[in-house]
């Protein structure tokens, strides 16, 4: 039992704006009106910020692309952090691509405490969970990769959407999944052809009738009939292209009257047509987005130096080897989705980088309503996680944020709005975009805020700036379910988080669809695919509102 | 001068001991030398439970022993002259950025590993991945000097980027293997495959090597930078021949598979 005494609380979920009141937390790890009883730890935070732990709507953490990258990037490993044994603590690597127990650590040390692992092959779900099984200490969930699932879009093909319906249902229950992600629709299903799919209204390659705008709006009707609590997680088409501002509002316009989260929306916000001519249209992005209720989103912010970029979206990836020059991995995932791997490195003196990172900061400063805008690097596409109290400078300081964008290339400076936003991130703000608000669009009622009955997820930061005149940027101390896991900078306890799941309803008759289907082309038994429900440690079924 | 004697031959484990270079060991008194961390396998020892350790730090170190254990000798050093008498374990001198390392006996792999100054001569024979890139980096070594008397393993001069490897004796394939620069010479030859996906740099045979296809003869001459390469190798005790009365070079120029801006010199006698 823990009681937080004297500490200033920002809980923007329960209306709280700094005033100072005490968090209770029970012996089952729930917050609670008040405590009685001697055993009880109290944590004087007298002068500090009590914020709800950070929630990550959108990271990639665990599984096989990961691990792929893993191993193609072992130069990163060697110039990255060593955690070393000891009687406490499991050895661990950090960097681009941490280990697992590493993932747990650097998590919770920056004050995070939930994390949603974004693209989950049902072939590689096996992998991911036991991967999360042994990220310490902070409660997971993950998302599944369904918008370039051939036996989906047969059943989208012929029309059959009732059945495509229950398909999608049981691909999550035989994942163990929390919801459902598309990958730039269609276009991964191209790739296989050595095409991409970036018109929204022709029909794919492969397919005669259906195109990219009908997998995300059905896919989306889907989500909302099966009642996940996450809406459809969407990697839109044209992820990174120049002038791809067009297809992202039009995306937005098709979503209409479905529920919809916008991954990593900075690299969907540029204009220009070319390289040479890209620019900022984070302005015209963020007004659609306002102007969509239905539409939530995280920014995939990017910041200079090193990156790993990983995602489904295999033609992207190759385009961007080829831009780079270096390593590119590929992988197939037979029938479902691809995968590609390229290192990367956002040079500060470099147009296109410049930009983007300018449109992350943007889209955070423009979309006025932190409700429905959420932190994220889409890690490790635009940098570690471990550099998001970077991001929060950056929107907590407009002088400081200006000195950097004076910085950037003069050429830069023009196709960019950044220099002219004043708005200053309050306290609020940065509880809302870290928690509160990617808690809400998750469907996780106890998490990112401190009312009774929330999870004791508890990060507590001092009042003053560090030594360099920054807010935030370390807690003082985490509490994960009532435990203090962080302390003075250091580890001191390794709790087990949770999984949450989720168990849609529907026609179990479509496995007599699925079968036949899959003994003739997969390369495993059908009896294989399916993820056991005693993989997962520490389970949560979520409940789906039908 | 500092003289570190090895008590007793390391087996199996290998004995991890960056912290046996110059720039550590000068500044310190002989209590902290002797309390200096190495590490067998996972577990941290002292630099005494192995060594016995004689005389004044210095710049100039003295290592005695067989040594084919130890690794990580000269890490990154920066300055001063370490003396081996007998074997160097693997990572000799790895990022090294100065200074030099002579070994009486042989080395293994990856000595001079992403060097990027400085010059490690050994007496007799050495691994693979001489001056190379680790597994994943761009660049292997981006200067100094590498000289083996005796033979060498695989992917030499991996990635290289500038600087000179110099082979006494017979080398295996793959020598420099994806290099961007810099110059290999080869007194014996090499086995198979030298020089693919070279994008730049230049190799040198002083014997007849079997070539890739992606490699097109260009023309034969002497080539006038070779005179002070030459003058370079005579101060370090070795030699290539660059007098025109001598013989000629026939130049090849690869890899074609890539940009192909390399080049393979093969010396014929006259």
């Amino acid at each position: 039992m823990v009681r937080i005494t004297g500490g200033s609380v920002y809980d923007p979920a329960n209306g709280i704006n700094g005033a100072v009141k005490d968090i209770c937390i029970d012996d089952a790890g729930r917050v609670v009106a008040a405590l009685n009883g001697s055993e009880v730890r109290t944590i004087d935070a007298t002068g500090m910020l009590v914020f709800p732990g950070g929630v990550d709507v959108h990271t990639h953490v665990a599984g096989g692309a990961l691990n792929f990258a893993r191993g193609l990037v072992p130069e990163n490993q060697r110039i990255a952090r060593k955690f070393l044994h000891t009687p406490e603590l499991r050895a661990g690597i950090g960097g681009l691509t941490p280990t697992t127990f590493a993932t747990g650590y650097l998590y919770a040390g920056m004050g995070w405490t939930t994390v949603n692992e974004a693209a989950v092959p049902i072939l590689s779900a096996k992998h991911t969970h036991e991967e999360l099984h042994d990220i310490p200490i902070v409660d997971k969930s993950t998302l599944l990769l369904m918008a370039n699932n051939e036996l989906m879009l047969d059943l989208l093909e012929a029309g059959e959407f009732e059945r495509a319906k229950s398909l999608v249902g049981w691909m999550i229950q035989s994942a163990k999944t929390f919801g459902i992600k598309a990958v730039n629709p269609g276009g991964v299903a191209a790739w296989k052809w050595g095409k991409n799919a970036n018109q929204l209204h022709k029909p794919i390659e492969g397919y005669a009738k259906i195109t990219a705008g009908q997998i995300v709006t059905q896919l989306a009707r889907i989500v909302d009939e099966l009642g996940l609590p996450h809406p459809m997680h969407l990697h839109q088409n044209n992820l990174g292209v120049p002038g791809n501002v067009a297809s992202t509002i039009e995306t937005m316009n098709l979503l209409q009257g479905h529920r919809a989260h916008l991954a990593h929306l900075q690299f969907h916000a540029y204009g220009g047509h070319d390289w040479g001519s890209m620019k900022s249209e984070a302005p015209a992005v963020a007004a659609a987005f306002l102007a969509h209720k239905n539409l939530t989103c995280d920014v995939g912010a990017v910041l200079f130096g090193d990156a790993v970029t990983i995602t489904a979206d295999g033609p992207w990836q190759h385009l961007l080897y080829e831009l780079t020059g270096r390593k590119w991995g590929n992988l197939d995932v037979e029938n479902e989705t691809g995968c590609g791997i390229v290192p990367y490195v956002y040079s500060d003196h470099k147009l296109v980088n410049a930009v983007q990172w300018a449109v992350g900061l943007e889209l955070l400063l423009l979309i006025d309503d932190p409700w429905r805008v959420y932190l994220t690097t889409d890690h490790p596409n635009g940098g570690g996680f471990w550099r998001y109290p970077e991001i929060i400078r950056l929107l907590m300081d407009a002088e400081f944020r200006k000195a950097e964008v004076r910085k950037l290339p003069p050429e830069a400076q023009k196709r960019i709005t950044l220099a002219e936003l004043d708005r200053q991130y309050t306290l609020s703000d940065v509880a809302i975009v870290t928690s509160a608000g990617p808690a809400r669009a998750l469907g996780l009622a106890q998490k990112g805020h401190l009312g009774v009955g929330a999870d004791g997820d508890v990060t507590i930061y001092s009042g003053k700036p560090d030594a360099d005149g920054v807010m935030l940027s370390y807690p003082r101390y985490v509490l994960k379910a009532g435990t203090v896991v962080v302390e003075e900078g250091e580890i001191r306890a390794l709790t087990e988080g949770r999984e949450f799941i989720v168990q849609p309803a529907f026609d179990p008759g479509i496995e007599a669809f699925i079968r036949p289907n899959f003994e003739k082309v997969y390369t495993m038994s059908f009896e294989n695919y399916p993820t056991e429900m005693s993989r997962i440690r520490h389970p949560q079924i979520v409940p789906c509102s039908r | 001068m500092l003289t570190l004697t090895l008590k007793e031959p390391v087996e199996r484990v290998p004995l991890e001991a960056e912290a046996l270079g110059p720039d550590t060991v000068a500044a310190l008194d002989h209590s902290a030398i002797c309390a200096l961390p190495v590490y067998l396998g996972k577990k941290q020892c002292r630099i005494d439970d192995f060594f016995t350790v004689d005389g004044e730090a210095s710049d100039e170190l003295e290592l005695r022993g067989d040594l084919r254990k130890v690794r990580w000798i000269g890490r990154g050093m920066t300055r001063g002259h370490i003396n081996i008498v007998g074997n160097a374990g693997m990572h000799l001198g790895a990022y090294m950025q100065g200074g030099a390392i002579e070994v009486s006996g042989s080395a293994s792999d990856w000595v001079g590993g992403e060097m990027s100054g400085g010059l490690i001569r050994i007496a007799g024979n050495a691994g693979g991945q001489i001056g190379a890139a680790y597994r994943g980096s761009r660049r292997g070594m981006s200067d100094g000097t590498i000289v083996v008397g005796g033979s060498a393993g695989l992917e030499i001069g991996m990635r290289m980027k500038r600087g000179l490897i110099v082979i006494g004796g017979p080398v295996r394939d793959f020598a420099g293997l994806e290099m961007k620069g810099g110059t290999i010479i080869l007194r014996s030859g090499a086995e198979l495959r030298t020089g693919a996906w070279m994008s730049r740099g230049t190799i040198i045979s002083l014997a007849p090597i079997p070539l890739l296809p992606s490699f097109l003869p260009s023309s034969r001459y002497v080539p006038s930078f070779l005179r002070v390469v030459a003058q370079h190798l005579r101060r370090l005790g070795t030699s290539v021949p660059d007098d025109p009365a001598a013989g000629t070079y026939t130049r090849y120029l690869g890899d074609a598979a890539v940009i192909g801006k390399g080049e393979i010199l093969v010396w014929s006698a006259a």
